[in-house]
């Protein structure tokens, strides 16, 4: 009886192949394995409970509704720098969004990837997601030179650079949602004499929209965090007053926490950790939108 | 009555015009035309942004070579202004710490998630790899210099580091590209057909032997692809090492010291008051190319390898 069971799990277990996955090697690799996936959390977890330690003293209402001050660093604020992010964000949107949608459906509803030209496009994609955003500050630089504006640190100036920067983004982000919508409905719709633009507009876009959003607020998301690009185009880490256009002089969350970041009063180092949370927050609640987006309007085909 | 005049007015298309081949992709249709024209612009205008780049950085640098020689700037002494290998060197220091970290932990988390993970945890998991990339990197160098530096290094660790130092700033942005060099391999060791792994099992091997000796060095060239692109985020990234690295050129081996890297050396000029159009104000767009440059040839090669295994299998 107790051979017969002992027989049947030794079989069992060279049947599922694991009879070796005990081996001391194999799980000291397991456990290093799972320490390189945790290893990043452990890291996060350290990070923001630091900065929240450090910026607890903060968390006021002074903290996001007044203007820095250098003379009460005990109660300097972010009013101007939040309110810059979102106007940033806005704008960023409005230039980049609509023409990552239309070249992204180009890409994969027109293109014919056979073409030097449209091959030329698909390299030059993949290498600007990886060109540093230090340098799209400088091409944004470039280009309010060209137009003709010489005011630094403006609304315009900072989002042509995030807009540049999130381009690429949006464009991969959108193909992606396009290319899921099945060859099926495409078909169906140019059977039924739709021309390919009509097919586009009223059946692939719209089953597309859920992908589309998702990757539009994550590109979003990564642009409000943005500094270095800002830098370039000589964005302030002080001002006092907020917004009024989209010529008009303006500071950034990241912007005033790298400025406060360098100073060696205690007082602005914890308003910048608090900054810190302030920023993670925006950012995150930015991430939970797109996945309740993706969660609960992406069809499954 | 509908369906009566759908079956009689199919036939009566094609028999009304006798002999002629309707070709209706043919057929004229100037506004899919136009519209085809507005997302083909959109499309090419990536292309301009490169050429952009290109132009807007080539520009202020010929006017910084008419006023400064070549000799200056490719110089590697440390107390001369403009010299660039100074500003490589450290950024090839903050590179060099931060791969060390970022490939052993990138691929470990990359294998868990392609050869252990069930769907379901894959599902989750996934997810939170990836949330250490939706942290801007103004916040790892806030916590480089906050942090790492005086805490883990100095207090925890005993070593002599200074307030800035390329060590702290290597370590932070290893974390930072964790999730890029994982994904990218992840997405490398899925693409290595289930019949190798099968094979590999049928002969006796065990998940790890299957994992590190086949899975692998089939996916070896999407690896390199991963670890290529994982350089070039380090190389170009800018506020951590702004942060922590150091705002002083120094032409040295030591990562205890502080040293300022291309992207260290921009901020801070940026930042600086030098007037738009001045010499030192171009030497921004001076090192701005050469970090351009340097990342161009690094993607390019990771592009390359990346097609190399989509072809593979």
């Amino acid at each position: 009886m107790s051979v017969a069971t002992a027989t049947a799990r030794d079989t069992v277990r060279i049947a599922t192949g694991r009879s070796r996955d005990r081996s001391a090697a194999s799980l000291v690799f397991l456990g290093l394995l799972w320490f390189s996936l945790f290893f990043g959390v452990m890291v996060l977890v350290v990070l923001i409970t630091d900065t929240a330690i450090a910026g607890s003293g903060r968390f006021d209402s002074a903290l996001v509704t007044g203007y820095d001050s250098t003379l009460y660093p005990e109660r300097t604020g972010f009013r101007a720098g939040i309110l810059g992010s979102l106007w940033l964000m806005l704008f960023t949107a409005v230039m980049a969004v609509p023409l990552g949608i239309a070249a992204a459906v180009y890409l994969e509803e027109f293109a014919d990837s056979t073409r030097w030209y449209n091959r030329i496009i698909e390299v030059n994609l993949q290498n600007l997601a990886a060109v540093p955003s230090i340098v799209y500050g400088l091409l944004a630089v470039a280009v309010m030179a060209l137009i003709g504006i010489e005011r630094k640190g403006i609304v315009l100036g900072g989002a042509i650079a995030l807009a540049l920067l999130i381009l690429p983004v949006i464009i991969i982000t959108t193909r992606e949602a396009v290319r899921a919508v099945p060859e099926e409905i495409r078909q169906g719709s140019l059977a039924l004499g739709a021309t390919t633009w009509q097919t586009t507009w009223r059946q692939v876009l719209p089953s597309a929209v859920p992908g589309i959003a998702t990757g539009t607020i994550l590109g979003l998301s990564r642009a409000i965090g943005e500094a270095a690009p800002l830098l370039m185009l000589g964005l302030a880490s002080s001002v006092r007053f907020d917004p009024e256009g989209m010529m008009s002089p303006i500071t950034a969350l990241p912007i005033q926490i790298y400025g406060l970041s360098s100073s060696s009063q205690q007082a602005f180092q914890d308003a910048a950790s608090a900054a810190i949370i302030v920023l993670l927050v925006m950012i995150l609640s930015l991430n939970g939108l797109a996945i309740f987006i993706r969660n609960k309007f992406q069809r499954s085909w | 009555m509908s369906s009566n005049n759908t079956a009689g007015a199919g036939p009566s298309l094609g028999a009304g015009l006798p002999g002629a081949s309707v070709n209706l992709g043919r057929k004229p249709r100037p506004g899919e035309t136009a519209i085809k024209a507005v997302l083909f612009v959109s499309a090419m205008l990536s292309v301009a942004i490169t050429v952009g780049i290109l132009v807007a950085l080539v520009e202020p640098v010929i006017h910084f070579f008419a006023e400064v020689p070549f000799g200056d700037f490719f110089s590697f002494d440390e107390g001369q202004r403009f010299a660039v290998f100074p500003l490589i060197t450290a950024t090839l220091m903050t590179t060099a710490i931060a791969l060390m970290v970022s490939v052993p932990l990138g691929l470990g988390a990359a294998m868990y998630l392609s050869e252990y993970a069930s769907r379901r945890a894959r599902k989750y998991l996934k997810p939170t790899v990836e949330l250490l990339a939706g942290v801007p990197s103004v916040v790892y160098g806030f916590f480089a210099v906050m942090f790492v530096t005086p805490t883990l290094l100095q207090d925890i660790l005993g070593l002599g580091v200074g307030f800035t130092n390329a060590l702290a700033a290597g370590l932070v942005l290893g974390v930072m590209i964790i999730p890029t060099i994982a994904s990218l391999a992840e997405d490398a060791f899925s693409a290595v057909p289930q019949a190798l792994r099968q094979g590999s099992y049928a002969m006796g091997a065990n998940r790890m032997q299957t994992t590190l000796r086949v899975v692998l060095p089939a996916a070896l060239s999407g690896v390199a692809a991963a670890i290529v692109l994982g350089l070039s985020r380090a190389v170009g990234e800018t506020m951590i090492v702004a942060l922590a690295a150091g705002s002083q050129k120094n032409f040295s081996l030591n990562p205890l010291e502080g040293m300022q890297t291309m992207t260290g050396f921009m901020a801070t000029t940026a930042g600086g008051e030098n007037p738009v159009g001045s010499t030192s104000y171009n030497t921004l767009f001076a090192v701005g190319l050469t970090l351009f440059v340097i990342t161009f040839v690094i993607n390019m090669v990771s592009i390359a390898l990346v097609r190399r295994y989509r072809q593979a299998y």
